[in-house]
């Protein structure tokens, strides 16, 4: 089948409107301006060094690692269990789980959100940089347990058998056999759980306090309640940080995949 | 039950009144284990999220004072009911608009070769994964007075037209950071239809365009359904985005949920709002389940996630 040109015009427009407007962020940052005129003026990297050393924006910075890594030992470790229960389960069991486990994803985030703002409240959660970061870990298990289970599901059930059949007790098997085998799942579901957390802002800015506000709610005050162009530069920064080695994960993904069913 | 998880040749229960202890200890070890794995993950969703979920069911019944007070002020206090409609009108159009330039793309990536293929995949992956905060604040910059877009309209003879605080910006940056939730369940549907089938169509006689109408799009359908109701439901409870380049006078539910629940501490009024977008939610990936097959909102977070399936 060939592709009519109209078609692959229409393609094109549509790949542009994917990825061009979030590029304005970069000439953004280097502005000199104290608005968000675009395009920019003139040029400065007062913005950069506004990120870096005020303390405003260090903190958050500092809160935003502090949470993420917190959510990603939790949502790892849970969901990383979670993963290899499910795979001991029967298909039907299994699949009424995985529902249970998965329905932080289809729930909408606004309604997670007042949902454990309510509950933070009562048990003085609110305004803790751990009640973010376990109100993170609900959002970013359903990650780490599609990640983990896809892996399982790859695996031959037959190497653990052998395992146990050749002397290896429950543990050495689990060590030696299924933990390597599903360590890709488990690192990509935590660099999923790192992600999800470092850019969550409906959840963190519901929980905010004064002295935990993490980058993303600091970058949402940044255009509501002041005008303060270091966003740009922030922004800037997760693009890179952020958007740069999940696109070399997927890519590296689908490179090892491919290779693998051929 | 236990032999249908265990390939192990277990004995037919009927026929071995005293079964070997071996399998039968090892199947209730396995399902031990199973339930001892899955129990952290389980019952910490419990307690951060089903229990606090259910209160906000129970509190919209019952707070300030028990009844259907809080259910029926949204359709009486006058300012809810527009909220509502404006919510449900910028869902379906974001909904449309996304079918619209989703549904061409999808179909691009299926006849596209492997690398084009694999370029346009990460291009849709690309928004997928950049901060939610980048995107919105570039949408700010792009929509706002004197920004790129309003020159842009200037251009072509519309001066003057305000998109930032309004609600066609709103859903102009909603499309986009949506569009990706749009594109890879149609894609995973295209991905599976025989490209032959046309071809055997048009050899039949039918043309090109009829071709497509009657064999290709019944059989994307599906994805369609998958890709539109993911969308709708997503673009009903979106927060950042309105609250960012709306207005508080063009309010969407999220907006509202959002002053209620932090400034009012009004959780019944919020629940009960809440519990409306829950419903519309459920309702609209049932609906999507039955039409178009399991698991359509996990399918593309699957996709997203890099889980191969």
């Amino acid at each position: 089948m060939k592709a009519r040109l109209w078609l692959k015009i229409v393609a094109v427009l549509v790949g542009l409107f994917l990825t061009v407007p979030t590029l304005v962020v970069i000439p953004m940052s280097f502005s000199s301006s104290q608005t968000f005129q675009f395009p920019p003026s003139g040029w400065s990297l007062q913005w950069y060094e506004n990120l870096f050393t005020s303390p405003a924006w260090s903190t958050a910075i500092r809160n935003s690692l502090q949470v993420a890594l917190v959510t990603t030992v939790l949502a790892t470790t849970l969901g990383t269990a979670a993963a290899l229960g499910l795979n001991r389960l029967t298909p039907r069991v299994r699949g009424v789980a995985t529902g249970f486990l998965l329905s932080p994803i289809i729930i909408p985030n606004i309604l997670i959100a007042l949902v454990i703002f309510s509950a933070f409240l009562r048990l003085s959660l609110n305004g803790t940089l751990i009640g973010i970061a376990i109100a993170h870990t609900a959002l970013a298990l359903p990650f780490v347990v599609i990640a983990v289970t896809a892996r399982l599901q790859g695996m031959d059930a037959a190497l653990q058998r052998a395992g146990s059949s050749l002397g290896a007790g429950p543990f050495s098997v689990f060590r030696k056999i299924t933990l390597p085998l599903a360590l890709p799942g488990v690192l990509s579901g935590a660099i999923l759980a790192f992600v999800t957390s470092f850019d969550e802002v409906v959840l963190a800015l519901f929980l905010q306090s004064p002295s935990t506000l993490t980058l993303p709610v600091q970058m949402f005050n940044s255009v509501t309640v002041q005008i303060d162009p270091t966003i740009s530069a922030a922004s800037s920064v997760m693009v890179l940080l952020v958007s740069v080695p999940i696109l070399l994960a997927q890519v590296i993904g689908a490179r090892r995949g491919k290779a693998g069913r051929q | 039950m236990p032999a249908s998880t265990q390939p192990v040749d277990a004995p037919p229960p009927a026929a071995a009144p005293a079964p070997q202890p071996g399998p039968r200890t090892a199947a209730r070890r396995r399902r031990v284990a199973a339930l001892l794995l899955l129990l952290p993950a389980c019952v910490a969703l419990f307690l951060f999220f089903v229990l606090p979920l259910l209160n906000i069911v129970v509190g919209s019944f019952t707070d300030p004072e028990p009844g259907l007070g809080n259910y029926v002020a949204l359709f009486t206090d006058g300012y809810t009911l527009a909220v509502l409609g404006r919510t449900l009108l910028v869902a379906l159009v974001v909904t449309l608009a996304g079918l619209l330039l989703g549904y061409p793309y999808a179909y691009m990536m299926t006849l596209a070769g492997p690398t084009t293929r694999a370029v346009m995949v990460t291009v849709v992956l690309v928004p997928f994964w950049t901060s939610m905060m980048a995107r919105n604040f570039a949408w700010m910059v792009l929509i706002q007075d004197g920004g790129v877009l309003q020159k842009l309209f200037g251009l072509v003879g519309l001066d003057g037209v305000t998109l930032l605080g309004t609600t066609t910006g709103v859903a102009l940056s909603m499309t986009q950071v949506l569009l990706p939730f749009m594109v890879l369940p149609l894609f995973s549907v295209m991905q599976q239809i025989d490209h032959r089938l046309l071809l055997a169509g048009q050899s039949l006689g039918a043309s090109r365009l009829s071709a497509f109408r009657k064999v290709y799009l019944p059989l994307s359908l599906p994805g369609v359904v998958s890709g539109a109701s993911l969308v709708f439901v997503l673009a009903l409870g979106f927060y950042v985005t309105p609250a960012l380049l709306g207005s508080p006078q063009h309010a969407l539910i999220a907006q509202v949920i959002s002053v209620r629940t932090r400034e009012l501490l009004d959780f019944g009024g919020a629940g009960a709002l809440g519990v409306l977008i829950l419903i519309v939610t459920l309702i609209a990936l049932a609906a999507s389940r039955r039409l178009a097959g399991a698991g359509s909102a996990v399918a593309a977070h699957a996709v997203a996630a890099g889980g191969d399936r």
